[in-house]
């Protein structure tokens, strides 16, 4: 996998700090709109950063810094590899558009305490970077940590009681895991192998531990990453949805749920190394929990009734695509592991954007209410229809390229099991998403008829619409996308 | 100048101590700069001590010219050292925090106050210094005996818990002395290079054995490690304010040191973890003692309670990870006692800014803490971060090390019961900052004015959660030059 050169460079740090530096700021401006102006300085300033490292990446370099040596083989130290800059490139560009849809969501629906929620999104943003950019183990968990509790302020943002039990079992389940279960389990990678570092390959690959040890670190992990929301460590996720729209539009459908992610394929390719998995015969155990996610989660998708918790649910299954197929030793698999990370992004922080937009113009979050809504808000619909496309992996949207390439992954080693559990999935998630949108196109609601049109503000329009129109180019024009995962894989 | 300045750590305090009762009576107002002076001057010395030290090796100080082992010898080495700037720093900061509430506490016994906490600072001071088993016993009564005072300074119930704190302190110094006599008797040393050497060609005797005993048990008893810490919770809870931010982050720890002291050097590592055979009954025990602290701690209902209940877990952590017997739990340890100095402090002192602005301390009244208090708050949150044991703060590479060295050991109940601990201290934390951050009842969201406790509060806690932070990201440095080379030789 390692083509090109270390180079050493301080703008991984910038990109990690930038928005962490302008919180004072943010904390202490008196006026909303110089509040909202730096944070988009912070978020452009973040993305030019990230952009600024794409060409030494697509080269196959590697731009690492060392922050502060802690133990004896282990610093807290970045390391960017495609991976990684796939990861930070998705998501500080969709926070440039989350922070627009939250000035229309937030002050749409006249949210109290606006200065606290953008200085901890600009917080959760630095810790997402940290993650993505993470040479080793204990920096990843770090920032993992960080992020954990920086999201803690946004999920119970109402600061009422269905966001404190929201609130509690968002850290019972998260930072339960970490300190649990991963704190342990990277304890022993530590004893055995004396290196945290990534390596491709794995860290463990000579540790001579026994395949029962593997087994348990390996569920230590996967299971302690609780961010990854892989059954039966989900039910935080769709609490969680009591948070302002955008928080579960960027972070529970993008930023936090895909670091857990993201932990869990650095732990499978650069701490166990895919190898080594396929040899203890491990990897299909995982790869069996990731599958009953996968049909479980769309499953109880089917019967929700709340918008957000849908698409929570619809998340929770996503999530396990990537770990599944992080699990095959296949690189189309891989190759598509890394897609499905930027597409399902695209896809469901559309579908969220809707949701939240339906619920700032008309107050309705249930779906049994929204029949007819579609010739209310017919742009807000027809967004809906994209997201649930890319959700559901069906041309002309980049999601389609991502499942794409899982099945061609599992067909790739030969397993036909994987692509069942894909397609059936695909055919839940069509069922959960569609009839959404037909009713709101065809359907009558209660209170909806008889009024005219009545779209959610601009802020909230637009920032859907770029969105939306990501699914969509990213159909056309997966290149960049797919460089990046080609580095990764090749090798 | 140089060469004094193991016995200035001591006397700087003795002498501004006498200073500050004296500017009682005549002048209340000096009190304060004088004793800031005092401890501004301690502080540096002592990190200047320490700076020598990591230069130019172990420090040797014979108190009036007479030579060791029949003269007093004070003695800085890379373990005494850190701890000495520790404890310095964290008496300095105490002692600005404080200014405002032994002002409105004590207006009328304010030199009384500052000179009994200035002789406390003594006595800790020198039981870290010093290099003679009896000298430290005097310097222990020293620094308890303020203590029992300050305590009993609080209204109420205070000197009740004070004179309880009396009697347990009382025996478990009793002890100490007994075991140090017995020392003595069968090696006519007191001296405590010379009675490490003696004391290597004893392995074998019952005396000794006893001895060990006896003066580990004293110093547990001082320490509160479980079961022998009735008399704290009662003690620092009733403590008036400015005493327990000085007393609670210091005594405890500074008696941890003096059980470091004594297993790792007096003992050494062969006759306490190799001859002895006590070891993994102790981490056992310690295990025990975390999860017993938790559970305690878990039960508490009053702020100031929970948090002195929470050195209970803090105290058996150091007791387990010294008798790991190996470098990562020794090394943990060590740096855990450091660290602990300046979680506690902050904590304490977060909370007694709550205290200061907030008579009341209730899990109802604390709503709305977050928009009223938000610098004091934030401290609070990376002070209870850095116990619950998450990076970068300083708690967590203790931690760390630790749990690393339990794993060495193969002591798999210390593992469990350290992040079974994290996992309570995080339950504990969090109940109050909910508290403090849901609305209870209607929504009334906005009506919270700041109100921020006074800035000669609000800085110096600023400072140490910002400290706290900073030590943590340093602790590679901390740990490979100053922690890991304090270790005796026989650590494995």
């Amino acid at each position: 996998m390692e083509v090109g050169t270390e180079v050493n460079s301080i703008l991984p740090l910038l990109a990690v700090m930038v928005s962490a530096a302008v919180v004072p700021i943010l904390a202490s401006s008196r006026s909303a709109n110089v509040r909202e102006a730096w944070t988009f300085v912070a978020a452009f300033g973040k993305v030019g950063i990230v952009l600024a490292m794409l060409p030494h990446v697509l080269r196959g370099d590697k731009l690492s810094f060392e922050i502060a040596p802690v133990f004896p083989g282990v610093s807290l130290a970045f390391r960017v590899d495609a991976m990684g800059e796939l990861f930070a490139l998705v998501s500080s560009f969709l926070w440039i558009v989350t922070s627009a849809y939250s000035i229309g969501y937030m002050r749409g629906l006249k949210e109290h305490g606006q200065t606290r929620y953008y200085s901890y999104f600009a917080l959760a943003m630095s810790s997402t970077m940290g993650v993505a950019f993470s040479a080793n183990l204990l920096t990843l968990y770090v920032f993992y940590e960080l992020l954990s509790f920086a999201t803690y302020p946004l999920v119970t943002h109402h600061q009422d009681e269905e966001g404190r039990s929201a609130g509690r079992r968002y850290l019972t389940y998260i930072v339960g895991g970490s300190i649990g279960l991963v704190l342990p389990a990277m304890l022993v990678c530590y004893g055995s192998s004396q290196t945290l570092d990534f390596t491709p390959g794995g860290i463990l690959a000579n540790s001579g531990l026994s395949r029962f040890e593997l087994g348990l670190l390996l569920f230590m992990f996967v299971f302690g990453f609780a961010k990854a929301a892989i059954m039966p460590f989900h039910s935080w996720l769709p609490a969680a949805m009591v948070a302002p729209t955008p928080v579960s539009a960027l972070l529970h459908a993008v930023a936090v749920v895909k670091v857990g992610v993201f932990s869990i394929l650095r732990v499978l390719g650069w701490v166990f190394g895919v190898a080594l998995l396929g040899n203890v015969e491990l990897g299909w155990l995982v790869g069996f929990v990731a599958s009953g996610t996968i049909i479980g989660a769309s499953l109880v998708a089917l019967t929700q009734d709340g918008l957000k918790r849908m698409l929570a649910y619809s998340t929770i299954g996503q999530l396990s695509y990537i770990i599944l197929a992080g699990t095959l030793n296949s690189g189309f698999a891989w190759k598509g592991a890394l897609l499905h990370i930027a597409m399902h992004a695209l896809g469901k922080i559309t579908l969220f954007f809707c949701a939240g937009a339906i619920y700032v113009a008309t107050k309705k979050e249930r779906i049994s209410e929204m029949g007819g809504i579609g010739r209310r808000m017919p742009l807000t619909m027809s967004v809906f229809l994209v997201g649930a496309l890319c959700v559901i992996g069906l041309p002309p949207t980049g999601g389609f390229i991502s499942k794409w390439f899982l099945c061609l992954g599992s067909l790739e080693i030969g397993q036909i099991w994987p692509v069942v559990v894909l397609l059936t999935s695909s055919v839940l998630s069509a069922a959960y998403l569609i009839p959404v949108v037909y009713k709101g196109f065809f359907g009558t609601g209660p209170d909806i008829q008889g009024e005219g049109m009545k779209e959610a503000p601009v802020w909230c329009l637009v920032p859907m619409t770029v969105s939306a129109a990501g699914c969509i180019a990213s159909f056309f024009f997966p290149g960049l996308f797919l460089g990046l995962a080609e580095i990764i894989v090749r090798g | 100048m140089t060469s004094h300045l193991p016995a200035l750590v001591v006397t700087v305090p003795l002498l501004t101590a006498f200073a500050a009762f004296a500017a009682g009576w005549l002048r209340p107002k000096l009190c304060f700069p004088v004793g800031l002076t005092g401890l501004g001057i301690t502080a540096i010395s002592s990190i200047w001590l320490l700076a020598e030290v990591l230069e130019a090796g172990t420090v040797t100080y014979e108190l009036g010219r007479w030579p060791a082992p029949w003269g007093i010898v004070y003695v800085v080495d890379r373990l005494n050292g850190v701890v000495l700037a520790a404890i310095s720093l964290c008496a300095f900061i105490q002692w600005i925090s404080s200014r405002a509430s032994v002002k409105s506490q004590f207006s009328d016994r304010i030199g009384a106050f500052y000179g009994l906490e200035l002789l406390f600072v003594t006595g800790v001071m020198g039981i870290t210094v010093t290099g003679d088993a009896f000298n430290l016993y005097v310097l222990l009564e020293i620094a308890s005996i303020t203590a029992y005072a300050l305590i009993a300074m609080g209204g109420g119930r205070a000197p009740l818990s004070s004179l309880n704190y009396v009697f347990m302190g009382t025996i478990g110094a009793c002890f100490y002395l007994l075991g140090v006599g017995y020392l003595y008797i069968m090696t006519g040393s007191l001296n405590m290079a010379d009675l490490a050497s003696i004391l290597r060609g004893m392995r074998s005797s019952q005396a000794i054995l006893v001895a060990f005993v006896i003066i580990i048990v004293g110093v547990w008893l001082k320490m509160g490690f479980f079961p022998l810490h009735g008399w704290l919770p009662n003690a620092y809870t009733h403590a008036p304010w400015p005493a327990t931010t000085l007393i609670a982050p210091l005594m405890t720890k500074v008696m941890a040191y003096v059980m470091m002291r004594l297993v790792l050097f007096l003992f050494g590592p062969e006759y306490s973890f190799g001859v002895l055979g006590l070891k993994d009954v102790v981490v056992w025990w310690a295990s025990l003692a975390v999860v017993a602290g938790s559970v305690i701690a878990l039960s508490q209902k009053d702020l100031k309670r929970m948090i002195t209940c929470i050195i209970l877990i803090e105290i058996a952590y150091m007791v387990g990870g010294t008798f790991l017997g190996n470098r990562s739990g020794t090394t943990g340890a060590i740096f855990h006692l450091v660290n602990d100095v300046f979680m506690t402090l902050c904590v304490f002192l977060a909370v007694s800014s709550l205290a200061f602005r907030q008579r009341e301390l209730d899990m109802d009244t604390m709503e709305g803490l977050f928009s009223e208090m938000p610098f004091t708050m934030g401290a609070l949150v990376t002070g209870a971060l850095s116990i619950v044991g998450v990076p970068p703060t300083c708690g967590f590479f203790s931690k760390w090390l630790l749990l690393k060295g339990a794993l060495e050991a193969g002591h798999y109940e210390f593992m469990v019961a350290l992040i079974l601990s994290s996992l309570v201290c995080l339950v504990l934390f969090f109940r109050v900052f909910e508290a403090a951050y849901f609305d209870h009842g209607e929504r009334s969201h906005g009506h919270h004015r700041m109100r921020e406790a006074p800035l000669g509060m609000v800085v110096p806690l600023l400072v140490v959660a910002i400290g706290i932070v900073a030590l943590g990201l340093m602790s590679g440095e901390v740990i490979s030059s100053i922690i890991e080379p304090a270790l005796p030789r026989g650590v494995l």
